[in-house]
């Protein structure tokens, strides 16, 4: 058993009198993909906020590859190798794609000490441009980022946090705002480029089909704590997942002939 | 390091020192103190281009100035270069300082605070006796490495050492611009939170313009002083603050050549008006800078840009 | 304890004057976000309107308890039309803007209008000393304390019950408070709010000429008046916080107390002591003491 990348040990959360998470105890495996799934309001990113430094938990511990990360700042946690994207792609708007990945790749290479270093040197935007390619968005290089099809504008937003070249990425949400054709068009990509860069990811998601395609972990969430825990098989078809999260009548609908009965 | 721009500002410096020889003793004063003051407006153009607009560099002028002319005044030191490096490291301490505040600040709150600094030096200044109160002071006579220059000779010599400074601000400003850190300007307007998880630090990063800055604007106090021979609270004064936003507005923040060009043009213009229009020279510049912000956004240096473009 | 006594009374003085001055400011921050430069130069046109005025007055030879009115009709005529001016004419195009650009736009117009007050009024020193000097002094202890400045404390007090009474009695009162708390809230629940920002404005550069009139019998009305007195402006609704009438009451009574401290028993902070208080409220309340907004990014 490889040591985790990741371990969450009882980690919880309370906004006064609001539970946002609870007792939730992960451990992570170097290279998984884990969907993150669970209804609006159960936890879900909260968790990812979590662990991203957004948000300091109540309890618990945060651990990445051994090390105590629970009170860090969003930005060590990038330094550490643990990224992130947003559910509402965050970009540099007036910026050129191309740009924006130049930046987030300057900011990653040069670090302390070598932040003097000119941005723009030809080493660096050949490798901005490679990202571009890998993720096909290179028609899009000299575009600014406020004009961007959604799809493209997500597609950013993950490769400029992968290009902090961490080692854990949490996406928030990567195919949300995108029409279904789309979607998965997408996460071909994205899947594609993170696997072969040998990255652990999570990811959190509504749609079931791209998490049983995609994941080979779910995690499911509820009311603030994970419920469910395993190959997305067994989570999707779980009892408890299908009442709380994925939802009766909508597991009904996706065996053909079955009657949909009001709960 | 082949730079177009590095290359425009050594030309001009060439132009300029050259011009020391021919130049009425008027004209070169009025450079001196133009590009004095270019300086701070560089600063200015820093931290414009993060989003932030500061009305309390006549903190550090003020500072940089009193710094370098009481160390001639009480300490006999009189060596010019000497002034101007140790009023810009004191300005740099106090911005420094100051910085670790500041730095939390964004838009009108970053504005405002800047302005209560700066104030802040201005009562302490004027209310102080032995600073000459709203008087100020006249300071000694700058020496150059052991020669000390009179009249005309004195004023060449203030003259050369300011563009002097200005080139080698320029410069630094262009390499800083270029930089990674420099790059994060835009990034940081744009969208900070992004910055932060992308793994930098955007309060380390003002905190810094808020030096270099404050750097700048005391090196320009220094020079002023010297060119002038005399210091003054007004140069603490929030109107002296709002000129160098003013002349950062019309130079227009494109290139670091804009605020040298800007400058000049501003005091070339201000000196006449004071000699032929006193009554509206206000009047003048609330209007230009009306005109500029409505519709020349990218003051001077835009149209310079433009018509360089060709388009 | 004389001087705890004249620290009160010269505190109380000051800050019922910094507070008729800094209310017109204080609203026009807090309802349009504008932190409006040209108010410096709404006083400096009501201390000269006002001086102009009662010099006209004086000389129809006519009673002196009508002065106290012809200083009020001064400040409405210069805040009405200033004001009309500014916002119709130049303000209302500059509405969405960055905030600070704003703020340019209207430093901008105070230059314009200093140069503007030269042109009419030239730069002698105008009086208008008839009203403060009728109504005499009143001597405690060893103090002697003129009757107009009390009368000012009594003005500040009846400004601010107005200003309470009209945010929060009126119609007209209700929308302000509602656009200060929230302006996209307000415009979506139907709020003209072009026209409450017209109001407003107006009645702020009221209120600024208002601040000029009523000091012009205390001065000498000299160019130059309105820079200094807009920064002390400023350090007010700074500490108490925009659009705050309580705020500005405190505000006002805060540097009052300070500075008269500060002259009574070291003379060499009086201006710094202003400042200083105005930065250490922004270093640890931005918004100033009763405010609502988001200042700081961390």
């Amino acid at each position: 058993m490889a040591t985790p990348i990741l371990e969450v040990h009882d980690l919880g959360k309370t906004f006064g009198s609001v539970t946002a998470a609870r007792d939730i105890t992960v451990s992570i495996p170097p290279q998984q993909t884990v969907g993150i799934i669970g209804a609006n309001g159960a936890g879900k990113t909260t968790f990812v906020n979590m662990i991203t430094g957004y948000i300091k938990p109540s309890t618990g511990r945060i651990l990445f590859e051994g090390r105590d990360i629970t009170d860090l700042s969003p930005r060590d946690i990038t330094r550490l190798g643990v990224s992130r994207s947003f559910q509402v792609a965050q970009v540099f708007p007036t910026m050129s794609v191309l740009d924006n990945v130049a930046v987030a790749l300057g900011i990653a290479r040069r670090g302390a000490g070598a932040l003097w270093r000119p941005l723009r040197t030809r080493r660096l935007l050949e490798d901005s441009q490679a990202i571009l390619e890998r993720y096909r968005i290179a028609d899009y290089r000299d575009a600014a980022a406020n004009t961007l099809p959604q799809g493209v504008r997500k597609l950013l937003d993950i490769a400029m946090a992968v290009a902090a070249e961490p080692r854990v990425v949490l996406l928030d949400e990567p195919t949300s705002g995108i029409s279904v054709e789309e979607k998965y068009d997408i996460m071909e990509v994205v899947v594609g480029v993170l696997k072969a860069a040998g990255l652990t990811v999570l990811f959190v998601e509504h749609d079931m089909d791209i998490v049983e395609r995609y994941a080979e972990r779910v995690l499911a969430f509820y009311e603030g704590t994970a419920i469910a825990d395993g190959p997305p098989a067994e989570v999707l078809h779980d009892d408890k997942v299908k009442e709380f999260v994925v939802g009766e009548t909508l597991h009904r609908l996706r065996r053909p002939g079955a009657a949909v009965a009001h709960a | 390091m082949w730079d177009r721009t590095i290359f425009l500002l050594c030309a001009i410096f060439v132009a300029a020192v050259a011009g020391a020889f021919v130049m009425p003793d008027w004209a070169i004063f009025l450079a001196t103190v133009a590009v004095a003051k270019a300086l701070v407006v560089l600063g200015l153009m820093i931290l414009w281009r993060t989003g932030l607009v500061s009305f309390g560099q006549a903190l550090y002028f003020g500072a940089g100035g009193y710094a370098a002319g009481l160390a001639g005044l009480w300490l006999g030191l009189s060596d010019a270069v000497l002034l101007v490096v140790f009023g810009s490291v004191i300005a740099a301490i106090l911005a420094w300082v100051v910085g670790l505040l500041l730095a939390r600040y964004r838009e009108i709150f970053f504005a405002m605070l800047s302005l209560a600094f700066s104030m802040i030096l201005y009562g302490l200044l004027v209310n102080t006796e032995a600073l000459g109160s709203t008087d100020g002071v006249n300071i000694i006579a700058p020496t150059f490495l052991g020669y000390a220059p009179l009249g005309a000779a004195q004023v060449r010599a203030v003259y050369l050492l300011t563009m002097a400074s200005g080139l080698i601000a320029a410069c630094l400003v262009q390499i800083y611009l270029q930089s990674t850190i420099g790059q994060l300007a835009g990034p940081i307007r744009d969208n900070e939170i992004r910055v932060e998880y992308l793994g930098a630090s955007a309060r380390a990063v003002i905190h810094l313009k808020v030096v270099i800055a404050g750097a700048l604007a005391g090196a320009g106090g220094v020079l002023t002083a010297l060119a002038v021979g005399h210091i003054d609270p007004e140069m603490a004064y929030w109107t002296t603050s709002g000129g160098f936003v003013f002349v950062t507005i019309l130079a227009g923040t494109g290139s670091v050549i804009a605020p040298f060009l800007g400058s000049l043009l501003f005091e070339t213009v201000r000196s006449f008006a004071m000699v032929y229009t006193p009554e509206t020279w206000q009047l003048m510049l609330g209007s230009a800078l009306l005109l500029t912000i409505l519709f020349f956004p990218g003051g001077l240096w835009s149209l310079f840009e433009r018509r360089r473009a060709g388009v | 304890m004389l001087t705890g006594f004249a620290i009160l009374v010269d505190g109380l003085v000051y800050a019922s004057w910094l507070f008729i001055v800094a209310i017109g400011l204080s609203l026009i921050f807090g309802v349009m976000k504008i932190l409006n430069v040209a108010h410096g130069a709404f006083y400096a046109f009501g201390a000269y309107g006002a001086a102009t005025l009662v010099g006209l007055y004086f000389q129809a030879d006519l009673p002196v308890a009508g002065a106290f009115a012809a200083l009020l009709v001064a400040a409405v005529l210069i805040g009405l039309v200033l004001g009309s001016i500014l916002e119709r004419g130049l303000l209302r195009w500059v509405y969405g803007r960055d905030e600070v650009i704003v703020v340019l736009v209207t430093y901008a117009v105070f230059l314009i209008l200093e140069d503007v007050l030269r042109l009419i009024w030239g730069s002698d020193s105008y009086f208008a000393y008839q009203p403060y000097v009728a109504l005499g002094n009143v001597v405690v202890g060893d103090m002697i304390i003129s009757n107009y400045d009390l009368g000012l404390i009594a003005l500040a007090g009846l400004t601010a019950i107005s200003a309470w009474w009209g945010l929060t009695r009126t119609k007209w009162g209700k929308l302000l408070v509602a656009v200060i708390y929230d302006r996209e809230m307000s415009t979506a629940f139907g709020i003209n709010v072009t026209a409450v920002f017209a109001i407003t404005f107006l009645i702020g550069a009221m209120l600024g000429a208002f601040g000029g009139a009523f000091t012009a019998p205390k001065i000498s009305v000299t160019p130059g008046l309105g820079v200094e007195v807009i920064v002390l402006a400023f350090a007010v609704v700074a500490i108490g916080g925009m659009g705050s009438i309580p705020g500005a009451l405190i505000g006002s009574l805060i540097v009052g107390w300070c500075r008269a401290a500060a002259v009574h028993l070291l003379p060499e902070v009086e201006l710094f002591v202003i400042y200083a208080v105005m930065a250490l409220v922004l270093a640890f309340r931005p918004e100033g003491l009763f405010s609502r907004m988001q200042a700081r990014k961390i």
